[in-house]
């Protein structure tokens, strides 16, 4: 079996219409460090790429027999792989080193990383890289409130990236606070404000060499408050709230104390995953797991589960498990009490 | 890998830390293969109780997921039980349902 960090990762670049993926795609492409990169692109922009290895696929999408829509096998994005790779090991191609597919602004991008992940020849040549998700400082908040797509492409973003700040009246404070309200576990990167940095934004994930710390403090740093405590993001849909852009998605952190029993873990996350992962959008973890000393990693997006990763030691003192959630209409609480009864079983 | 659909010929199973040797490397304590499985079994059928069904080991490379009327599925990794068990029960199995919440903790 190929080890899952030897796999050809598969960056998603998403956002809502004329947010700037193609403007940002183009900037990133110019780095040294990104030209063995394949790009697949759904849509044709205004802006052309100016790039070596471009492939266009159309959308269609294969539903599977449960009908679930995050479980689709996007046919499109399967042939166009599959097509890349064939060509690619018959050395018709250069041999890229990394794929990154830019979405129509209208796609829910869910679709794309379960064909990644579980189709079954893809998922033994590619992993899903990091997703970052365009955001526009102007109406930025606007399509989250017109559009669930949106929100969707927020939910399930490992990295923002905020565009136009310069041209908003507020510097883009109202669409940075949208989308961390929705999902607090993803890094934002002002384009206008900050340099542009393709190993924060695209090589440097869970399973490159050295990106694992930080992308771990990138999860947690959105719920440090300032004497430490969860600082969650979701929100009480009993009553009006002014998230009205959020529809029901939103984040917030467990954190456990005692060691983590991993079969049990396994069970509990198997289960609400089976039942609930079209609501849970997102989950991203790292557990002090029983009798092992390192803490184990776990990533997942909707009903699939990357293979779980590790860490060379604790970032920091603070040895408790600490799961982020990205969640649409669930409570916290009773999340919290369901994998603690199922943490009880094992000492039982 | 998904939980819905089951795709066959994937890698291991996520839960099984035998799939993913260089995320328990640092364990302290050799857990075989077979071990994990049988508490994986041992607590399944804490939850699985609940619903009127029954995991056991079936070549230890699979389940056997039984009903107290006889019937029987065979299946290939924990998700799979999950869906068997709402097929075969026609019961929706939630892990937040505070009923199996408080019969864990009876």
């Amino acid at each position: 079996m190929t080890a899952y960090d030897t796999l050809i990762p598969i960056n998603i670049v998403t956002g809502f219409l004329g947010s700037g993926k193609t403007t940002l795609l183009a900037r990133l492409l110019k780095s040294p460090a990104l030209r063995d990169t394949a790009v697949l692109i759904n849509e044709f922009g205004e802006v052309g790429l100016d790039h070596h290895l471009i492939e266009h696929a159309e959308e269609s999408v294969l539903l599977m027999d449960s009908g679930c829509l995050c479980c689709a096998i996007r046919g499109d994005l399967q042939g166009a792989l599959r097509g890349l790779f064939s060509q690619r090991e018959r050395g018709e191609i250069p041999a890229f080193r990394r794929v990154a597919i830019e979405t129509s602004g209208l796609a829910d991008p869910t679709p794309i990383a379960y064909t990644i992940l579980a189709e079954p020849v893809l998922q033994h040549h590619f992993r899903l890289g990091s997703v970052v998700t365009v955001v526009d400082a102007v109406n930025g908040v606007a399509q989250l409130q017109r559009h669930p797509e949106s929100v969707k492409q927020a939910a399930i973003a490992d990295r923002f990236v905020l565009t136009k700040s310069a041209m908003a009246d507020d510097g883009g404070r109202a669409a940075r606070a949208a989308v961390r309200d929705i999902n607090a576990a993803a890094p934002v990167l002002d384009l206008d404000a900050e340099p542009l940095d393709p190993d924060a934004l695209l090589t440097g994930d869970l399973y490159a060499p050295g990106g694992k710390r930080r992308e771990v403090a990138g999860w947690l740093d959105g719920f440090a408050g300032v004497s430490g405590e969860a600082a969650d993001h979701t929100h009480d849909h009993t009553h009006d709230h002014s998230h009205d852009h959020s529809h029901g998605v939103g984040s917030f952190c467990l954190r456990f104390d005692g060691p983590m029993d991993w079969t049990a873990f396994g069970l509990w996350m198997s289960m609400l995953l089976n039942r609930h992962g079209e609501r849970v959008l997102r989950v991203k973890g790292m557990l002090n797991v029983a009798g092992v000393a390192d803490p184990v990693l776990i990533n997942g997006v909707q009903h699939i589960v990357h293979p779980p990763t590790h860490m060379s030691g604790w970032p920091d003192g603070d040895r408790r498990s600490r799961i982020v959630f990205i969640v649409q209409d669930m409570d916290r609480a009773v999340i919290e009490d369901s994998l603690a009864a199922f943490n009880a079983l094992a000492a039982a | 890998m998904c939980s819905l659909c089951g795709v066959l010929g994937g890698r291991g199973h996520w839960t099984e830390s035998s799939s993913s040797p260089e995320a328990f490397a640092s364990r302290q304590e050799e857990v075989t293969r077979r071990r994990e499985r049988q508490e994986r079994i041992r607590l399944a059928n804490r939850i699985l109780g609940h619903y009127g069904l029954k995991l056991a080991d079936f070549s230890g490379g699979s389940y056997v997921l039984s009903t107290r009327t006889g019937r029987s599925k065979i299946v290939d990794n924990i998700t799979e039980v999950w869906i068997a068990a709402e097929a075969m029960t026609g019961n929706e199995c939630d892990p937040l349902d505070p009923r199996l919440l408080g019969g864990l903790s009876a």
